[in-house]
C-alpha cells in the first residue's frame, strides 16, 4: 500500500517539471534521456545496481554548445516518506532523544550526477526552487517547530547523515558527452534501496539559467522468495509467524537428533 | 556473499549472520541460556532495525531452546509442572510486554528502554552471579562444603499461601512467585526479544530455591512456549519478524549450541557460571559505555512508515 501511493505521487510529480518549464523565455532546446530498463528487481543476491541514463540535446545552439556552456544534471529519486531527525542530549548523565523533526515527503535514497558541480552550473536560489541536489531538496518540517530557530540545524544533520550512510550521494563528473550532443550519466541505486517507484529526472542548463527537464520512472520491485515472503508477512501474519516458529521447532528438533549420541 | 533480508529491507554479508548464530549458539549450549540477550544486541550492532532484531531474536530463541530442552527431556531434567506455571505467568507478561513495545515506539524512546533495561539486568545479574561463583570456588579451593541450603526456611517467599508440591523438583512452594517470576520475564521477552534464561536460571536457584538440575530443562521449556507466542504476537502486531535472517541464525545457532554443550560438560559448575556472569557482564558493560560516551552523532535519521 506504502508503495503504491509512492508510486502514485511520484507520476504525479512527473508532470510538474514540465508544467514548470513553460516560463518566459522562449528555448528551441529539448532533452530526451533514455534508459535501458524500466524495472529493477532486487534478488536475494542485490548489491545495489548502477544505472546508466543516455540522453540528447535536440536543437542546440552549436557555438554555446562548442564553449561548454550547456550543462546536464541527472537525479535518481527514490520513493518519497516521510522522515524523522531525532537529537540526543545528555539527562542524568545518559544520551537520550529529546527533540526531533518530522520533515515531509522527501526521498528515501537520492542519487545525483552532473556535468561538473552543481554550485557551477546555476545559482544556488535557482537549484532552491528546482530542488535540485542534496543541499537544495526541500525540506519542510511538519507538526510542532517552536520558533523555527532549530530547523536549519536539522535539515542540515538531516543531509549529512543521508549523505554518510550512502543513500544520497553525489557525482559532480558522472555525466559525460559522448558526442557533440549525445551524452550519458551514470547513478548508482545503493545495496538498501527502498522498494517503489523511483524517478530519473534530467535537466538542462544554459549559461545557468534552466532550459528543460524530462523525467522516467524506474520501478523498483521485490522478486520471488523475496516478494512471497514480504507479502505472506503483511497478508497472512498470523500464518507467516506460525510457521517461522514451525521452522525454529523443526531446525532445533533436527540439530538435537543430528547431534545426538547415545 | 550477501543475501537480501525482505523485512529488514537491507543486504547483509550471510557470513557474517552464521558468525554470529555459531558463536551465540555455542554460548548458549555452554551455559544452558537462549542467547537472546547476546544476538538483539549483536544484530543491533550490525544495522539491523531493533524492531526487526527484537523479533527476530525471539526466533532465534525458539530454535536454540527446542534443541537444548530436548536433551533435558531424555535425561529427564524437565519439571513440567513448574515449566507449566512458570509459563501462564510467561504469557501474560508477553501480553503486557507487546503492549509497552508499541507504547514505546510511538514515543520513540524504544531503543532508550531497551539499552537501560539491559544495562541495569546485565549488570546486577552478572555482578551477582560473579560473586557467587568467586565465593564458590574459594570454598572449593579449601576444600569446603557448600554451606547446606535446605528448602522452606527462606524468608517471606515461602510464606505466601496457594502452595503446590513439585514433585520432579521436591519442593513444596507457593504458584504466586513463580507464575510472578514467569510474568516478569514474559515483559523482558517481548520487549527486549531475550528468553530470559540468563535472568531465569539464577532466580530459580537462588530465590525459589530449585534443585540446580531441573532448572535449566525447566527455563529452557518455558522459554520455548514464551517465545514463540512473542513471535507470533510480533509478527501479527508489527509484520517484524525477518525469517530469512531468523533461518541463517538459527542454522548456525542449533549447530554451535551442540558443540558449546560439549564443552560447557568439561567445564566445572561454579567455573561455568563465573564464565556465564563475565559475559553478562561484558555486553552490559559495553551497552553502558554507549549510554554514557558522547555518542558520534548527536543526530539520528528514521523514515516515518519503517522502524520506530
Amino acid at each position: 500500500m506504502r508503495s503504491f501511493l509512492a508510486g502514485l505521487v511520484a507520476i504525479l510529480m512527473l508532470a510538474l517539471p514540465a508544467a514548470a518549464q513553460t516560463g518566459a523565455e522562449e528555448f528551441t532546446e529539448k532533452l530526451d534521456i533514455g534508459i535501458s530498463t524500466d524495472e529493477i528487481a532486487i534478488t536475494s543476491d542485490f548489491r545495489g545496481a548502477d544505472l546508466t541514463i543516455f540522453g540528447a540535446i535536440d536543437g542546440f545552439a552549436p557555438d554555446l554548445l562548442a564553449q561548454g556552456k550547456y550543462n546536464i544534471v541527472v537525479a535518481l529519486e527514490g520513493p518519497k516518506e516521510s522522515a524523522t531527525v531525532r537529537k540526543k542530549r545528555r539527562v542524568f548523565g545518559i544520551w537520550v532523544n529529546t527533540q526531533s523533526m518530522t520533515f515531509e515527503l522527501v526521498p528515501e535514497s537520492y542519487s545525483l550526477s552532473s556535468t561538473r558541480d552543481i554550485d557551477a552550473i546555476a545559482p544556488a536560489n535557482e537549484m532552491n526552487n528546482m530542488g535540485i541536489g542534496v543541499s537544495h531538496m526541500t525540506l519542510s518540517p511538519i507538526g510542532y517547530i517552536g520558533d523555527g530557530s532549530s530547523v536549519t540545524e536539522f535539515r542540515n544533520a538531516f543531509r549529512r547523515l543521508r549523505e554518510t550512510s550512502g543513500v544520497y550521494q553525489r557525482d559532480p563528473g558522472g555525466v559525460q558527452f559522448i558526442s557533440a550532443s549525445l551524452f550519458k550519466a551514470s547513478v548508482r541505486l545503493p545495496a538498501d534501496v527502498p522498494n517503489g517507484v523511483h524517478v530519473v529526472r534530467a535537466y538542462l542548463f544554459r549559461d545557468g539559467v534552466f532550459v528543460a527537464a524530462k523525467a522516467l520512472p524506474l520501478r523498483v520491485i521485490k522478486t520471488g522468495l523475496e516478494a512471497t515472503i514480504t507479502e505472506a508477512a503483511h497478508k497472512h501474519p498470523f500464518f507467516y509467524g506460525l510457521f517461522a516458529v514451525l521452522l525454529a521447532v523443526i531446525t532445533g528438533w533436527a540439530a538435537s537428533v543430528a547431534f545426538r549420541r547415545d | 556473499m550477501t543475501i537480501y533480508l525482505p523485512i529488514a529491507e537491507l543486504s547483509v554479508n550471510v557470513l557474517i549472520i552464521l558468525g554470529m548464530g555459531a558463536a551465540v549458539g555455542f554460548l548458549s549450549g555452554m551455559f544452558g541460556v537462549g542467547g537472546g540477550f547476546l544476538i538483539t544486541p549483536l544484530l543491533i550492532f550490525y544495522n539491523i532495525p531493533p524492531v526487526v532484531a527484537v523479533a527476530t531474536g525471539a526466533n532465534q530463541v525458539v530454535a536454540s531452546s527446542i534443541s537444548g530442552a530436548i536433551t533435558h527431556f531424555r535425561r529427564g531434567t524437565i519439571d513440567i509442572k513448574l515449566g507449566t506455571v512458570l509459563l501462564l505467568g510467561g504469557l501474560a507478561g508477553a501480553t503486557v510486554g507487546i503492549w509497552i513495545f508499541a507504547a514505546l515506539r510511538r514515543i520513540g524512546q524504544l531503543d532508550l528502554v531497551i539499552s537501560l533495561a539491559y544495562v541495569l539486568l546485565l549488570g546486577s545479574v552478572g555482578s551477582l552471579m560473579l560473586a557467587e561463583s568467586i565465593n564458590a570456588m574459594r570454598r572449593a579451593k579449601r576444600n569446603e562444603a557448600m554451606p547446606l541450603r535446605r528448602p522452606g526456611h527462606h524468608g517471606w517467599i515461602h510464606r505466601l499461601p496457594l502452595k503446590v508440591r513439585f514433585k520432579k523438583s521436591k519442593i513444596y512452594l507457593s504458584v504466586i512467585p513463580v507464575a510472578g517470576l514467569g510474568f516478569c520475564i514474559g515483559i523482558l521477552t517481548s520487549v527486549m526479544g531475550v528468553g530470559g534464561g540468563f535472568i531465569m536460571v539464577p532466580a530459580m536457584i537462588y530465590l525459589l530455591r530449585i534443585p540446580t538440575n531441573v532448572v535449566v530443562g525447566t527455563s529452557l521449556f518455558q522459554i520455548i512456549f514464551v517465545s514463540a507466542y512473542t513471535v507470533i504476537v510480533q509478527a501479527t502486531a508489527n509484520y517484524t519478524v525477518d525469517i530469512v535472517l531468523a533461518f541463517v541464525l538459527m542454522i548456525a545457532g542449533v549447530i554451535g549450541a551442540q558443540y558449546g554443550v560439549r564443552v560447557g560438560q568439561k567445564l566445572r559448575g561454579e567455573q561455568l557460571r563465573a564464565l556465564l556472569a563475565l559475559l553478562v557482564l561484558a555486553v552490559g558493560i559495553r551497552l553502558a559505555v554507549e549510554l554514557v560516551l558522547p555518542p558520534a552523532d548527536v543526530y539520528s535519521v528514521i523514515a516515518s512508515g519503517s522502524g520506530f
